[in-house]
């Protein structure tokens, strides 16, 4: 119980992970609400491959947790910016109200 | 061993609760600022257990650039006042229940793999010697960093430019009515296209067709 262990920080990113799924799942709100779950998603990540790199003493974890970081930011640039189009041309981003692709 | 364990469980206990505050909230800016204290308490986590180095980017890309991304375009687009709707929805649409049961089963997988698994026997051995054991995180990361993933390195480099300029395309908009500074009729322009020789006569004075 005292003793942290790689199990632990296996289960947080596993929780972490889980509620950013549900996050996209229930979301009824605006897409900006999902794209913060995807970033959740991409945290539980990155906690995974940095206790793994940490409990093998392995640099390589750390390095692509530094990768996968980069590419978040890009994406979070790009969905932000699809979304401010949207809005200049839709007039909202309300999840249920988004239906020009019919899906 | 003992502060460290209080630790690990008072910023994972309060990691998992801004994370379910993200989701649940009423309010988009109240989810930000929840994402903001999930990314802080996460870089807690990564600089308590050695990876100091990580936590502190971390700090600076995500709270300082992104979150700040997010806080700015939700202030920008006004949809702060509209409110969460997915519980008092939930008898016509029929998609959170499924939602529900595939989170819960993706959980549980996860849950169980982690009890599941463990070592090759002789896994421990073969990266031993990756980590330089009386320099820092930051030294160590810089070393392989820039001599073994350089490429990858360079390509990330690549993949932020792209991001930049598609975020620049994508948003600009260009406006009727506006005067513009045009370089390339002001640098094309010829002596006889802009100065004209009329002789005046006395008198009458000069008409300047503009």
């Amino acid at each position: 119980m005292f003793e942290v262990s790689l199990g632990h920080y296996l289960t947080l990113g596993a929780i972490i992970f889980t509620i950013g799924v549900i996050g996209i799942f229930l979301n009824r709100k605006n897409v900006i609400v999902i794209l913060m779950s995807i970033e959740l998603i991409l945290l539980a990540v990155n906690i995974n491959l940095v206790s793994f790199s940490i409990f093998l003493q392995d640099l390589s974890g750390q390095i692509f947790t530094l990768f996968i970081l980069t590419v978040a930011a890009a994406e979070a640039a790009i969905g932000l910016a699809i979304i401010v189009v949207y809005y200049r041309n839709a007039g909202t981003i309300r999840v249920e109200e988004i239906e020009n692709l019919k899906g | 061993m003992l502060a460290h364990a209080i630790f690990f469980y008072f910023f994972s206990f309060v990691a998992i609760i801004s994370a379910i505050m993200v989701t649940a909230s009423k309010n988009t800016v109240h989810s930000v600022f929840f994402l903001i204290l999930d990314f802080i308490s996460i870089s807690c986590l990564f600089i308590m257990i050695g990876a100091e180095f990580l936590g502190m980017i971390m700090l600076i890309v995500y709270v300082g650039a992104v979150a700040v991304l997010f806080l700015f375009v939700v202030m920008m687009l006004n949809v702060a006042q509209q409110k969460n709707q997915w519980f008092k929805s939930s008898e016509t649409s029929t998609h959170i229940p499924v939602g529900l049961i595939v989170s819960l089963i993706i959980f549980f997988e996860l849950i169980i793999v982690i009890g599941g698994w463990k070592y090759k026997p002789d896994i421990i051995k073969n990266f031993s010697d990756s980590l330089i054991s009386n320099s820092t995180n930051t030294h160590t990361i810089g070393s392989v960093l820039y001599t073994e993933y350089i490429h990858l390195f360079q390509i990330s480099g690549m993949i932020l430019l792209v991001a930049m300029i598609g975020a620049i395309v994508l948003t600009f908009r260009k406006r009727e009515g506006v005067k513009r500074q045009n370089y390339f009729s002001q640098i094309s322009r010829e002596k006889n296209q802009g100065v004209e020789l009329v002789e005046v006569k006395s008198n009458e004075g000069v008409k300047i067709d503009v």
